[in-house]
């Protein structure tokens, strides 16, 4: 445990490393610009907390932004182009003929501009955007997070063969019982099960961990990974690719002859095999959406509840703190309800994947 | 980068991470922590029908103690009632034994005092013959006169003689 937490704070130490000394990287604390007092706009405060973002935004003290600004590297028209996005001044300037669009369907991600203007040229073609976003950054985190504790959990059990689990391995091993009993077992059946289990515990143990690491407020914490459909997406298609690719026989009878169907639902108009591509693409958008909206929405009510506090005190202080009273305790309890969903998520994802594992690689039976 | 638009950038990170990441902890972590998970599984699934087979042997165990325990009792019974049957029988033998000595001594005792009596009885008639004989030749000394009184006297005497 204390070698586990060693580390740990090496490998958290080796991200601040990271950021310091990457040439375009800075913390930087910078005075605002603008000074006039800006309305608060929950709407857009919300929505900048759970969206990727070019920079991680830490805290506002007064006029002064404190951010880390993270590596924006680009790949266009055969080139990398590799800058700090401090140079957009927050998106309010230009930098190489790139800028962060303020408005329309790209807005947020880095467009080109005309020259060194603000203006937004709208014929060339879109940058292959490989920054380092927040996201990005939080995601080698957490999967770097992944790799120390599971590493290290397994040299326990190399370590002490035959021997009950003790200190973290403990904590670690219900649940990866739970998901090779209950989840890849039950779903995918006894002969099969193993060749699959350590990507559903790989899968379960991300989203579980992004999950939680997304409720701790404070840097390197709060990113909204597993809520941000890039992520979600990627690990959609991972199921819906897998499950493909495995597939029996027996499995894409069943898609483009169904037993047990009246022939006339084939022929002439094969409606059964439709249905059942559309099912087949249906389902990794389902998992898509379904984790993206939970872990947004609850970043959102917790949010929402915060900012009632800003919303009635732009009204009237003594009324913002009357409203904390309520507020405060309503976003705790959520974010207790937060941590239950951290994990029902986790588990859903990944029973649903391996469902689709087990009918797509069952035998037939009829 | 919108709620709901997906970032290329990310993705790609993604693809690359998570399937690198799936290929480590696959080989690195699941593999022997699967192994080891399923190893100790096994010995305690071992161990604990080994305990169930003690049992079992120790249940039998003590079954067939039982069983040697009663054996040796009606061996040891049969024993001693087999040792009881052979002295009753050795005491009846012995008894009946004695008897049929006992008898025979009796018998050689009746036979020879028998005997003994015959003996003596011959004895006794010899001597009296003898007597006799000395008795007739003195009476026969002293009145040998008329033959006939003399047969007559002789016979009488023979058969006084004979009723021995």
């Amino acid at each position: 445990m204390t070698r586990t937490i060693k580390r740990l704070s090496v490998f958290i130490s080796l991200v601040v490393a990271f950021t310091l000394v990457s040439p375009n990287i800075l913390w930087a604390v910078e005075e605002s610009g603008t000074q006039h007092e800006e309305e608060f706009n929950a709407g857009k405060m919300i929505i900048d907390h759970i969206v990727d973002a070019y920079e991680w935004h830490l805290l506002t003290i007064g006029e002064t932004h404190v951010s880390v600004y993270l590596p924006v590297i680009l790949f266009d028209e055969g080139q990398f182009h590799v800058f700090s996005s401090s140079k957009f001044h927050h998106g309010h300037s230009s930098y190489d003929g790139y800028k962060i669009e303020t408005e329309g369907f790209f807005k947020g991600s880095i467009v080109k501009t005309k020259g060194d203007s603000m203006e937004t040229d709208t014929e060339a073609s879109l940058p292959f955007d490989i920054s380092i976003t927040k996201h990005v950054l939080a995601l080698f985190f957490s999967l770097t997070l992944l790799l120390v504790v599971f590493i290290s959990v397994a040299r326990k059990y190399k370590r002490n063969p035959n021997k009950a689990p003790n200190g973290f391995q403990g904590l670690i091993e219900p649940l990866i019982i739970f998901i090779r009993d209950d989840v890849a077992k039950t779903s995918i059946g006894e002969k099969k099960y193993e060749k699959y289990t350590p990507y559903l515990l790989t899968l379960f143990f991300f989203i579980f961990l992004n999950n939680l690491l997304g409720l701790i407020p404070i840097f390197p914490g709060g990113a909204n990974l597993t809520g941000d459909i890039s992520v979600t997406m990627t690990l959609a298609l991972f199921t819906f690719f897998i499950t493909q690719f495995i597939g029996t026989k027996n499995y894409w009878a069943h898609i483009f002859n169904t037993p047990d169907v009246p022939w006339y639902l084939k022929v002439p108009i094969p409606i059964m095999p439709i249905i059942e591509i559309v099912g087949a693409v249906i389902k990794p958008f389902v998992l898509m959406i379904r984790l993206f909206a939970n872990i947004s929405a609850g970043h959102i009510i917790v949010l929402g509840f915060v900012s009632l506090i800003f919303i009635l005190g732009n009204v009237t202080a003594p009324l913002g703190f009357g409203i904390s009273v309520i507020s405060v305790p309503l976003s705790i309890f959520m974010s207790f309800i937060e941590l239950l969903v951290a994990f029902i998520q986790a588990y859903v994802f990944t029973l649903l994947t391996a469902l689709y594992f087990g009918s797509a690689t069952q035998e037939g039976h009829h | 980068m919108e709620l709901i638009s997906p970032g290329i950038g990310l993705m790609f990170w993604m693809v690359l991470a998570f399937s690198a990441v799936v290929f480590i902890l696959g080989k690195y972590a699941w593999k022997p922590i699967m192994a080891s998970i399923k190893e100790r599984e096994k010995s305690i699934e071992d161990a604990l029908s080994a305990a169930e087979r003690a049992k079992e042997e120790m249940k039998s165990l003590i079954f067939s103690n039982e069983k040697m325990k009663k054996e040796a009792i009606a061996e040891r019974d049969a024993l001693l009632t087999e040792a009881r049957k052979i002295r009753d029988s050795i005491i009846e033998e012995a008894r009946v034994k004695a008897k049929e000595e006992y008898v025979k001594i009796v018998e050689n005792a009746k036979e020879s005092i028998n005997y003994e009596k015959l003996a003596a009885i011959t004895d006794l008639k010899n001597q009296i013959a003898q007597l006799s004989i000395e008795i007739a030749e003195k009476i026969l000394k002293q009145e040998l006169s008329p033959e006939t009184k003399q047969q007559e006297y002789i016979k009488k005497l023979v058969e006084e003689i004979n009723i021995n």
